[in-house]
């Protein structure tokens, strides 16, 4: 699989997570573990550019797909992302453990939608859970990267 | 005096772009060379005895170094002192049962540990842990307060006498006798506080280290509290502080969940000893739903009377806590609601009691508010049922019974000294930014269509930055809750600054670098603010907590900071060849007084500091500042909140609300806005969604995210903020807490504004959580 636009081998343990794999083989903790189950979206990542959810996946699915983390989005020394960059600017974040998804979510949204509504912001953002900014500043950091992004 | 340039400011976080970019270091994210995984066997019933352990075939599984219980830890890890119980407010526990962090003969709540796993990888250790044979003996679970405290009841522990923890009578009922006599109107209420589960988003975890050639132990965790932790785990392991480090660098949220010592935390290290090994392990979801320790769960019997013209009078309060299987090291602080159920009001007299009773159940303890957010809701929806039965505007007895600006500092009827208040000045405002009379015209208009819409007030108060010695001292069992500071200034001027608090999620590497600036007078990016490794600056550091880590810890940088700036000028009068009373700081220049150009710079002093002194002046510019506050602070706000209730499906949905809070001066309000962001989502989570659910054999129902409910984006609705600004006379920075406010602040504004909407059908009270199906029912029982 290419993470990141680098090519690593195959797991050995078909079991493995994609979560797990990317974490803890290719050493890339940047995205997150919060549930395990699917709920949290903490461990959100592209896959061949869409948003999923690397805990529900075994690392063998993603064999032959494209998968780009958070540590994807800015690589070393590059600027920050617009949808990190907007986090940062509208306090999008606390203790921080959720925001790697929040972000890769987000950028998901914005390159199916680039100006959303309020309303589908709550929508297409309510799959991740935050349990410190109680939201609002989310709200902006969502508007906030659609306008850094056009 | 330096002109303040910083504190105040908006500043955006120095911690984000780690953070956002993926580069932070949580727990799991680190790793160590020969790394092994740590796997829990749990026991899966409430209450049972253990009649066997079979650990032969996980021991022959693949990749499993060994399979420990009690037996094996008997001699590594030192008996009940690893789960110490602070008197807290109830000091004279009558059933408080020894816990060990691995079952011995009796499991007492699902998810008591009764075996660990250690294995090479982590899904080689969960697989084995299957393989671990526990046979148990099902013993009856007792599950519900009342029912355990009745006599004949089912034990939690076979071997204690009963299931009653403490029962502690604060103020007696015979002095609230006059204040219930002399009164026009007598209103009574049971008031629930269903338990919650914290969850972090970060579960716990621990990596421990053990070095058996140095005999030194590293543990990485994810902690509130690292000193703590390292006082409780040196102790129990038979080590000194001295040779035991705990690091914890980000912390994915805590919530009160991370500051007592659980199992795990001497588990691992144990085991890495035994192996000789790092060892890792890391909680599941369900585990931590499960065994994270718990909050709230307490049942409110309460009275309150006042007379016709809407004086207060008196109040009754029982409080029957559910302390779970064990007392919580600080589980006993939720009986501060005992002493706070009088809210922001002058009474006459309250009385109140609280009794701890055992359960089949884990362990509460602090959870964010602990105790201040049950005495809110007590006293909001006591003012609130009060005002019915007076026929009088929620607003209007609020105010009749503030005490006035003039009167702070104000003591309160348990004796307690709120430091500053203008409790109509943030309730004015809040009116204003919310349209009262507006809302309210409406409100009569939509009830004429037959609309369920109410509005809610909360006019909460807080007491918090734990705290004086006079009460923490006793409380904890000993240890003052002061808080310490180091500052190192470096040759070339950079500045180190370690503090004993710790940051998961509050912004303090930024909040804090704001007031040294200032009060050093250098720029922000020469200051660096470090927390969470016991390696590093004082002895002590007392944590993140109680939202004590500004008006108590951001006390201790300035202090540390102004000790720095009195060394400073001993060098700068060598330097400028003056009289050191005669020196003058100001804005990062040590100057002669009247002769501002005869100056040094703050690097050029900090230089001259490592450098030739004269005899009687040490080389070096650091000082360390212990800072033990003289009271409490006493932040205070108000919270209005409309809700329209759907009578077909019981949906309550919030339609407006409005919060303006008062903690004192600020240091970066984006930080402080943020704070009660989030404490008012995890309020409404309470109030509208999230409840641990039991079945009666104790296991829990609502183990994962799934049926545990916390609010995503969609359940939050738009929240308008605001402030007044009354500084506080505790601390020279002016500053109180804000990190609880939100939580302890909501519920009630929410559940006020429901009973206010399903008022014209008759119901009187709703309890937490209000969730479709309970208003559902409630309405369709009002309507028979």
């Amino acid at each position: 699989m290419n993470v990141n636009g680098v090519d690593h081998p195959a797991p050995t343990d078909p079991r493995r997570l994609l979560s797990d794999h990317i974490r803890h083989d290719i050493g890339l903790t940047g995205t997150h573990v919060g549930c395990e189950h699917g709920v949290c979206g903490c461990c959100t990542v592209l896959f061949d550019g869409a948003p999923v959810r690397s805990c529900l996946m075994l690392a063998i699915q993603a064999e032959g797909h494209q998968v780009t983390t958070i540590e994807g989005l800015a690589p070393d020394g590059a600027p920050l992302h617009p949808v990190q960059q907007a986090f940062h600017e509208t306090h999008g974040l606390q203790c921080g453990f959720c925001t790697p998804g929040f972000v890769m979510s987000v950028v998901g949204l914005l390159k199916q939608n680039p100006d959303p509504t309020p309303e589908e912001i709550d929508e297409g953002i309510s799959g991740n859970l935050c349990r410190c900014t109680g939201y609002a500043s989310i709200r902006r950091a969502v508007l906030r990267a659609a306008e850094l992004s056009r | 005096m330096a002109v303040s340039q910083l504190v105040g400011a908006k500043i955006h976080r120095r911690e984000d772009p780690r953070l956002i970019t993926g580069h932070g270091r949580y727990t799991d994210d680190l790793t160590r060379t020969g790394l092994v995984h740590l796997a829990v066997v749990r026991s899966p019933h409430a209450h049972a005895r253990i009649k066997s352990i079979g650990v032969e075939a996980a021991k022959k599984s693949p990749g499993v170094l060994g399979v420990f219980t009690a037996q094996d830890f008997k001699d590594i890890i030192a008996g009940p002192a690893t789960h110490p119980v602070a008197p807290v407010f109830a000091p004279d526990k009558k059933v408080n049962p020894p816990r060990y962090p691995i079952a011995r003969e009796e499991v007492c709540y699902q998810g008591e540990p009764v075996a660990v796993v250690v294995a090479e990888q982590r899904y080689q250790a969960a697989d084995a842990a299957q393989l671990v044979d526990v046979e148990y003996d099902p013993l009856p679970a007792v599950m519900e307060i009342e029912e355990a405290m009745k006599p004949g009841s089912p034990k939690a522990h076979t071997d204690q006498p009963d299931n009653i923890a403490w029962d502690a009578t604060y103020v007696p009922w015979e002095a609230t006798e006059e204040a219930f006599k002399t009164a026009d109107v007598v209103v009574k209420q049971r008031i629930l506080q269903r338990r919650l589960s914290p969850n972090a988003i970060e579960s716990r975890v621990v990596m421990a280290e053990y070095d058996p050639f140095d005999k030194r132990l590293t543990m990485w965790m994810s902690t509130q509290n690292p000193h703590w932790i390292r006082l409780f785990v040196s102790g129990a392991l038979g080590m000194g502080e001295h040779s035991v480090r705990v690091v914890s660098h980000d912390v994915g949220g805590g919530f009160g969940s991370k500051i007592s010592p659980y199992p795990e935390d001497y588990l691992v290290p144990a085991v890495s000893k035994l192996v000789e090994r790092p060892v890792k392990w890391t909680e599941t979801r369900t585990e931590a739903v499960q065994n994270a320790y718990a909050g709230r769960g307490q049942i409110y019997d309460v009275e309150a009377s006042a007379k016709k013209d809407g004086t207060l009078l008196g109040m009754r309060v029982t409080q029957l806590l559910d302390c779970g299987a064990y007392i919580g090291t600080f589980g006993a602080f939720q009986t501060c609601a005992c002493l706070l159920a009088g809210g922001a009001y002058k009474w006459k007299a309250i009385s109140s009691r609280s009794i701890g009773v055992l359960t089949n159940k884990i362990t509460t303890d602090p959870y964010r508010g602990a105790g201040r957010p049950e005495a809110t809701h007590v006293a909001e929806r006591m003012i609130d049922l009060l005002a019915v039965e007076l026929k009088m505007d929620p607003v209007e007895l609020r105010r009749k019974n503030f005490p006035a600006k003039e009167e702070f500092p104000f003591t309160q009827n348990f004796g307690l000294v709120m430091d500053s208040g203008d409790y109509n000045a943030s309730l004015d405002k809040a009116l204003k930014l919310f349209g009262y009379d507006q809302m309210r015209r409406e409100q009569a208009e939509a009830r004429k269509q037959g609309k369920l819409v109410g509005i809610g007030l909360s006019t909460w108060i807080e007491i918090c930055g734990l705290g004086p010695g006079a009460v923490t001292g006793p409380a904890t069992g000993g240890v003052v809750l002061s808080e310490s500071a180091q500052v190192k200034v470096h040759p070339a001027g950079g500045v180190s600054i370690y503090v004993g608090t710790h940051n998961h999620g509050q912004g303090n590497d930024t909040t804090h670098a704001q007031i040294a600036a200032d009060a050093l007078g250098v720029p922000i990016e020469q200051i660096d603010i470090r927390h969470g490794d016991t390696n590093e600056g004082p002895g002590f550091g007392y944590g993140t907590y109680g939202s004590r880590t500004l008006a108590v810890g951001g006390v201790a940088i300035n202090r540390a900071c102004a000790k720095v700036v009195e060394k400073g000028k001993k060098v700068a009068a060598h330097i400028l060849e003056a009289a050191e009373e005669d020196i003058v700081f100001d804005q990062g220049k040590f100057h002669v007084k009247g002769a501002p150009d005869k100056s040094k710079a703050f690097g050029e002093v900090a230089f001259a500091a490592y450098g030739q002194l004269p005899a009687g002046l040490e080389q070096g510019l650091e000082a360390v500042a212990y800072f033990e506050p003289p009271n409490f602070v006493w932040p205070f706000g108000a919270h209005i909140c409309a809700v329209e209730v759907d009578a077909e499906t019981g949906n309550a949905q919030i339609t407006k609300y409005v919060a303006v809070d008062d903690c004192g001066n600020i240091i970066n309000p984006m930080i402080v806005d943020g704070q009660l962001h989030g404490g008012i989502a995890q309020s409404i989570g309470q109030a509208l969604y999230e409840e641990m659910v039991y079945d009666q054999d104790g296991q829990l129902r609502s183990a994962t995210f799934l049926d545990y409910t916390i609010p995503s984006m969609n359940e939050i609705p738009n929240i308008q903020l605001d402030r007044t600004i009354t500084p506080s006379p505790t601390n020279e920075l002016g500053v109180k807490g804000i990190g609880e406010a939100g939580t302890i602040a909501a519920t009630a504004a929410i559940i006020n504004a429901i009973c206010d909407a399903v008022s014209p059908l008759g119901i009187k009270h709703v309890d937490m959580p209000a969730t479709p199906d309970r208003l559902w029912n409630q309405i369709k029982e009002a309507r028979k």
